[in-house]
């Protein structure tokens, strides 16, 4: 019972009182980037849940079994952004091959995850955590919604945005960060949340 | 000279930051205190340097459909390097950085620069690029810093003079709020809109003087 209860600890944190984008500051460039329409953003979303479930999982193993065994800990850096970019390209490659039409949706967004400091940030915080194997997938899942919830509801505002008279040295890329952070204001009413 | 406008370009016109938008995260995350920025601006220059003469150095060997993969190692290597060190010799920074130390592999200057210049130009370029990218990415984050700092806990250079710095504003003004998340998206929004400004007016005016010639 307490296990579960701990999940749903971790989960809760890692999608509203400690959201990867809003809290943290991880994975501003696609959050940016991405964010202009709410379809779009929604097919990032779900590849950023996808491939931060598969790297916790496979960075959990690799690091369990392989670099704290031979005591390479040290090299987690290095080996991490390998492993990630690895594990993008084969899902590209599988996804292709196996379900032609998720890849039509996701495929575009896949490369560019690679480069989402989410992914590795996720990683390296599973093991800065010690989480165990359990914890670390739904780690990695639940961070994901996380940014998908952010990314989401950050398109919706975006648009409104598009349209609106402002000053002409904010239109654009600075009303956008302003819009976000009056986003991670109300997100900051999620802290100081504690299921224990 | 050359370096001039290059350094030019890296402070203002072409700043990493403020003006190509790149590597924002850590620009956000971490720019509480000046002690936090002036360290990971460093960290940061530095490995831009080593990466970009790396690379620079291997832009003929590297064959080109593998070649961001190629240049994530290189960068990867460095970053660990310079991880180890400041866990080393800097506990202090590297506890208040956290993840965001090796989180610089992922950093968009770095990539961006490496993709963008290096990998085109000849290593003395390369290495001059990098030093001027990485002072303009320096800039930023103190600029940052100190905004943040003063308003947010009314103190300046928390870290580097003194444990607490020097106060400014009496303990009972400073907003927490700007040092908290939501801080770092509105400084930094302000900052780039003033950028905006201010090469929108550098383009004016030289435009006014070529009309005039």
């Amino acid at each position: 019972m307490s296990a579960l209860l701990s999940l749903f600890a971790i989960s809760l944190s890692a999608i509203l009182a400690e959201n990867f984008i809003l809290v943290k500051f991880l994975g501003i460039c696609p959050f940016m980037g991405v964010s202009k329409k709410t379809d779009t953003a929604l097919g990032m979303g779900l590849a950023v849940i996808f491939v931060m479930a598969l790297a916790s999982a496979a960075t959990w193993a690799v690091n369990e079994f392989l670099l704290v065994r031979l005591g390479l800990e040290y090299m987690q850096t290095v080996v991490f952004i390998l492993v990630i970019a690895a594990l993008v390209q084969f899902v590209e490659m599988f996804l292709q091959k196996a379900l032609p039409a998720l890849y039509q949706a996701l495929g575009i967004y896949l490369p560019l995850i690679t480069t989402n400091c989410a992914v590795l940030g996720v990683a390296l915080l599973n093991i800065q955590n010690s989480y165990t194997f359990i914890e670390a997938v739904i780690y990695g899942v639940t961070g994901g919604v996380g940014f998908t919830l952010a990314i989401v509801l950050f398109s919706s505002v975006r648009e409104r945005l598009e349209d609106c008279d402002c000053p002409k040295a904010f239109r654009g890329f600075p009303l956008a960060l302003i819009a976000a952070g009056l986003l991670a204001l109300s997100f900051m009413g999620f802290s100081g949340f504690k299921v224990f | 000279m050359n370096f001039k406008k290059q350094l030019k370009e890296g402070l203002l016109t072409n700043n990493p930051v403020l003006s190509q938008l790149l590597g924002m995260c850590s620009t956000m995350a971490i720019t509480t205190t000046l002690f936090n920025g002036i360290g990971m601006g460093l960290s940061v220059t530095i490995i831009l340097i080593c990466s970009n003469v790396v690379i620079s150095a291997l832009r003929k060997i590297i064959p080109d459909k593998i070649r961001i993969a190629a240049y994530i190692v290189v960068i990867a290597g460095f970053v660990t390097m310079v991880d180890l060190l400041l866990k080393a010799y800097v506990p202090a920074l590297s506890d208040s950085l956290g993840v965001f130390i090796p989180l610089i592999v992922v950093n968009c200057i770095i990539l961006g620069r490496a993709e963008a210049f290096a990998s085109k130009h000849g290593v003395l370029a390369a290495a001059v690029d990098g030093l001027t990218q990485g002072i303009g990415y320096t800039a930023a984050l103190v600029l940052m810093c100190v905004i943040r700092e003063l308003l947010g806990s009314g103190t300046f250079g928390k870290g580097v003079l003194g444990a607490d710095g020097v106060r400014i504003l009496p303990a009972q003004y400073p907003a927490l709020l700007v040092i908290l998340p939501v801080g770092g998206f509105l400084t930094l929004g302000c900052l780039i809109a003033l950028t905006q400004w201010v090469n929108r007016r550098l383009a004016e005016k030289e435009q006014e003087k070529e009309a005039v010639k």
